[in-house]
């Protein structure tokens, strides 16, 4: 048993690439040493990373590949041998085998007697195998963006290939790739350590000769010392706390192989800038952490996380340095602040005339138009179902949504539009709701994500994203598979989050209605295609089983916060036996159902006749008709004041009614008035109780089905 | 290593111009002077655009003034030129020590790397008015940006082989932070070595930023600079279409047989051999001619945009016209390579 160490030295790889590299290759180093059999049981897996570095660390590595022995089965016996004496045929076979004529065998199956040879394939050596296939795995290494650097061009990969460290414990594994040829040594912090080689004798020294080289190989070793750096230096500024940013963390682990923090100061007048664009310049442009004071606000600081250790003296340098940079760019971003006032927002609307939406469908200016009328519609929606909301600062949002996308401050940090938008309304006096409104436009901006506070918000927000829908599927731009250019697919989880989640009465059909005219094929393509959001939303956002989600929007999808509740009241009880026993219940009543409409025809004449009491033969059959009789008002009365979980709780109670009527009655009878009633029945228990959800959707509970198996 | 690079004082901006041009000139670039049309970047001089096109290999390095109408401020903005002026080297094929060795040219300057934070983020580079694109970083020292890195892998729409490695320095940033001044203009440029006098730049260039701005932005004649561009791109597209019917492979079996045919009629032979004629029409084609017209046009488009007079409609289809431009000058200086060699 041996061990196996491999890292392959890079030029830096983007810090959001590391990661996943890292996890792959290991993930591919492991799965091709259990491929070909140089695995043990008790293997433990390393991997570390490093912008300049992907590493994978194998135990218990087999030497070689066990021998595997081979029976061979040649030619029939009575062709090879011809009385005793060996033929052509014989000899060929023995030579292919590579075997002696002497060393043949007899073998005798159901087919006959044939000749036969053992052969013994002796197991490859892990360095052989390692040598020849792992250049396979590094071609096959997924990234999100390649490049060429040789001549000739013979190899992709994310950046050029340095050097390669392949060591089967002290011996080299001459791995070669990208025309490098794989040796012992790695190479430590660029400016600490210098470009000298790091010769690793054996993979237990490797880490810490890495470390003595001013690297620290594993991620998780580094994110834990920016974090204690990150606190310790803070603590330095009484009562300031940084701000918590986990991906800023991610990205700084994978900047750096050897991190240090250092923080660095900004005149507090750049403080009166919103802390919005601040944040933004700070985080997003210049990967640097936030810093508040005790009582949350953002505080003249900042943390830099560096790649490299100095002296105070250094450490003093790359403080000014930094607070240079940031200076700066606070210093444009008030420049462009002030620079934007000069033309308030009401007239930059003019300017979206030279801004494109898209090809299409024109400009800015177009799409402002396009949004007002569909807001317009909505609105007066809503004020016939007695919301309350301010109509003036709603049109005012609406109108001015886009003007920052003229305003200097937004082209230089595009992130922040709307978010600047609102800003500049507040300053300019436009009012605190249309404000609002304009600054929340693009929220929720995922599924985690807050939707906008106020009812004009939400409508800005919603008709936006709607109109931007409606215009795109009309042109026939829908998103196809993986491919979604203009991010429809964002827009639309957008629109059923503000709907799932605001108390806005509108429906998909309010507001496919208020759009104007739509094409047939339009809104069916649009409608199938909200409908397989509201499904990702309830999934992914919600955390509902797929099945709960398709038992409750096969019962209605059109009012989503009521679609969303029912489904969570049926994910509570969904597990309960009674429960379960009913679903089960409801998918035979329905298969009979379906059955019974395609051979019979029936389907008419249940609706037509309904239950006759008097043709209910069997006890079980009346039973259940009198307790569907009773249950049904009582659940419909507990689902019309939106008590699902006790409606279904009630529903439940059903059970043994259901189950004895299946275990006694026999619904397909041969006497045609009894087969008729009782399938009048039966549509009326599955009517009666799938106003909430379609239980028959439901799948049997995954324990019953392990169970089973 | 050089004196000044340890020494206090920090190098005046022409010093640091020297400084790049020594050391690169001492790892085997050829020194050209900037390129005397206006370019947006040094990227687009032809002898990055058209000399990382073919196999030949280049080392090459110069400075390029590079403007950008949009980006003038009159002169007001501390941190912001309608003119700045990029250091550009380009290295074809790169060597493998490319970053070691563009690490030393830090050094050069006078920048103590044990002192500073140095950070290669991911930074890739495109431009979809010359159809090129590069994969590289953004070099960061002490969170400034000093250098874009890239390497090269298509231009003009042509895939590049062997590809080129291009290090573009921002020479005023570099300055300004070598001088620790918070106002480019307030960069000293020289500095008598007799008296000490510093001449800053502000004395060399605030009075052409603010010209330049209120030109670029407000008295630039729309009209005239749509007539310029029209201009400019129909002899540009002339002279394309020049080469291509002159030179295309159908072109060249065309020719060839009319001269075969003119040769036995007129000149009853001993004339040069027709491929010797095409060869040297080929070479004589004046494909770099083309590419200043193309570039003319580009300068006019971002002058234009500057005024503000490219609509929606009009921008996407400006920007296709002069990548057209840019990638039939690239095609035919290509062609021309091929035969020339």
């Amino acid at each position: 048993m041996a061990t196996f160490l491999f890292e392959a030295g890079l030029e830096e790889i983007p810090a959001r690439m590391v990661a996943p590299a890292q996890a792959e290759l290991a993930r591919r180093v492991v799965d091709l040493l259990q491929r070909e059999r140089l695995l043990g049981p008790d293997a433990e897996v390393k991997s570390y990373s490093t912008p300049r570095r992907l590493t994978v660390c194998l135990s218990a590595v087999f030497e070689s590949q066990a021998d595997v022995i081979e029976q061979l089965t040649g030619p029939s016996w009575s062709i090879a041998f011809k009385d005793g004496v060996p033929t052509g045929a014989a000899q060929a076979f023995a030579k292919k085998a590579g075997v002696e004529i002497g060393a043949l065998t007899k073998l005798t199956n159901a087919k006959g007697e044939y000749v036969s040879a053992t052969v013994k394939k002796p197991g490859r050596k892990a360095a052989e195998v390692l040598t020849e296939l792992l250049p396979r795995e590094l071609t096959a290494l997924y990234w999100p963006k390649n490049m060429y650097w040789r001549a000739g061009k013979p190899e992709r990969f994310v950046r050029p290939v340095k050097w390669l460290l392949a060591l089967l414990d002290h011996a080299i594994v001459p791995v070669e790739f990208a025309g490098v040829h794989a040796a012992n040594l790695t190479y430590g912090h660029r400016i600490l350590h210098g470009g000298h080689a790091v010769t690793i004798n054996h993979p237990s020294d490797y880490l810490a000769a890495l470390e003595a080289a001013k690297v620290m190989p594993d991620p998780d070793a580094r994110r834990h010392k920016i974090r204690k750096a990150l606190d310790a230096v803070t603590r330095t500024v009484p009562g300031a706390r940084w701000r918590e940013d986990e991906p800023l963390v991610e990205t700084v682990t994978h900047l750096t192989e050897w991190p240090q923090v250092v923080l660095g100061g900004f005149e507090p007048e750049y403080l009166s800038l919103p802390e919005e664009v601040l944040v933004t310049v700070m985080r997003d442009h210049q990967k640097y952490f936030a810093v508040e004071d005790a009582a949350g606000k953002l505080a003249p600081h900042f943390l830099a996380v560096l790649n490299t250790e100095t002296d105070e003296q250094g450490l003093a340098t790359i403080r000014h340095g930094n607070e240079r940079v940031l200076r700066a760019r606070f210093n444009d971003a008030r420049f462009f602040w002030n620079f934007d006032q000069k033309i308030p927002l009401s007239e930059r609307l003019e300017l979206l005339k030279t801004v494109t939406f898209q090809k299409d469908l024109g400009s800015y200016h177009q799409k402002t138009e396009a949004n007002l009328s569909l807001v317009t519609a909505l609105a007066a929606l809503l004020r016939e179902r007695g919301i309350q909301f301010d109509h003036s600062a709603l049109e005012t949002a609406t109108r001015l949504a886009k003007t920052d996308l003229t305003a200097e401050l937004v082209k230089e940090f595009t992130e922040l539009q709307g978010v600047v938008g609102g800003l500049y309304a507040r300053a300019q006096g436009l009012g605190e709701t249309a404000a609002q409104a304009i600054y929340w436009q693009y929220r929720p901006a995922s599924s985690e994500d807050a939707i906008p506070p106020t009812v004009e918000g939400q409508l800005l927000g919603l008709a936006d994203r709607f109109q931007t829908l409606t215009a795109m599927f009309a042109l026939g731009l829908e998103p196809t598979g993986s491919k979604d250019p203009f991010a429809l697919r964002r827009a639309a989880n957008g629109v059923v989050k503000i709907l799932a989640d605001s108390a806005l009465p509108l429906t998909f059909d309010d507001l496919l209605d208020a759009s104007g005219e739509l094409s047939p094929a339009t809104r069916s393509s649009l409608t199938a295609f909200l409908r397989e959001r509201v499904e990702f939303y309830l999934r992914e956002a919600r955390g509902i089983a797929y099945d709960v989600v398709n038992a409750v929007l096969a019962a209605g999808s059109a009012d989503l916060p009521d679609a969303v509740a029912r489904a969570e009241a049926l994910s509570t009880v969904r597990d309960s036996a009674d429960f379960a026993a009913i679903s089960a219940a409801f998918k035979r009543s329905k298969n009979i159902l379906r059955q019974a409409a395609e051979k019979l025809a029936f389907k008419e004449e249940i609706a037509a006749t309904g239950v006759v009491e008097a043709l209910l033969a069997d006890p079980a059959e009346a039973t259940l008709y009198r307790e569907t009789r009773r249950l049904a008002p009582l659940v419909e009365e507990l689902r019309s004041r939106r008590e699902y979980g006790h409606a279904l709780e009630q529903a439940a109670t059903l059970r043994p009614h259901v189950d004895l009527f299946f275990d006694k009655v026999m619904v397909m009878a041969p006497e045609a008035d009894l087969r008729q009633n009782r399938l009048a029945l039966i549509a009326m228990v599955l009517a009666s109780f799938s106003t909430i959800a379609d239980f028959s959707e439901m799948v049997a509970p995954v324990k019953a089905s392990s169970d089973a198996a | 290593m050089p004196a000044a690079a340890a020494s206090k004082t920090p190098l005046t901006f022409q010093e640091l111009l020297f400084r790049l041009q020594t050391f690169w000139a001492e790892r085997g670039c050829v020194l050209q002077q900037p390129y005397d049309v206006e370019v947006g970047a040094g990227t687009m001089s032809p002898d990055t655009f058209l000399r990382v096109l073919g196999p030949k290999p280049i080392r090459i390095a110069y400075a390029q003034p590079s403007r950008r109408p949009a980006d003038g401020r009159y002169g007001e903005n501390p941190n912001r030129l309608y003119k700045h002026t990029q250091f550009q080297v380009i290295l074809k094929p790169p060597p493998a020590d490319i970053q070691e060795v563009y690490l030393e040219s830090l050094a050069a300057i006078g920048i103590d790397l044990r002192q500073h934070d140095i950070k290669f983020e991911e930074d890739n580079w495109e431009s979809p008015t010359l159809g090129a694109w590069g994969i590289g970083w953004q070099v960061m020292l002490d969170g400034l940006e000093i250098t874009q890195f890239t390497y090269f892998q298509q231009c003009g729409g042509i895939d590049l082989d062997p590809i080129s490695g291009e290090i573009t320095y921002g020479l005023e940033r570099i300055a300004a932070f070598l001088q620790d001044v918070d106002s480019i203009y307030d960069i000293v440029w020289a500095r008598d070595p007799l008296t000490g006098h510093a001449v800053t730049y502000g004395d060399v260039r605030l009075q052409e930023e603010l010209q330049f701005s209120v030109y670029n932005f407000e008295a630039a004649e729309i009209k005239k600079l749509w007539e310029h561009l029209r201009l400019y791109e129909a002899e540009c597209q002339a002279l394309l279409a020049s080469f291509h019917d002159s030179f295309s492979p159908r072109a060249e079996k065309k020719a060839e047989h009319h001269q075969k045919i003119h040769d036995t009629l007129v000149h009853d032979g001993g004339k040069p051999a027709p491929e010797e004629d095409v060869e040297r029409a080929l070479r004589r084609f004046p494909v770099l001619g083309a590419y200043d017209l193309c570039l003319k046009c580009s300068h006019l488009f971002n002058l234009l945009d500057a005024r503000g007079a490219i609509s929606v409609t009009e921008r996407v289809g400006v920007i296709a016209r002069i990548r057209a431009l840019a990638v039939g000058v690239a095609k035919a200086y290509a062609a021309q390579q091929n035969k020339g060699n």
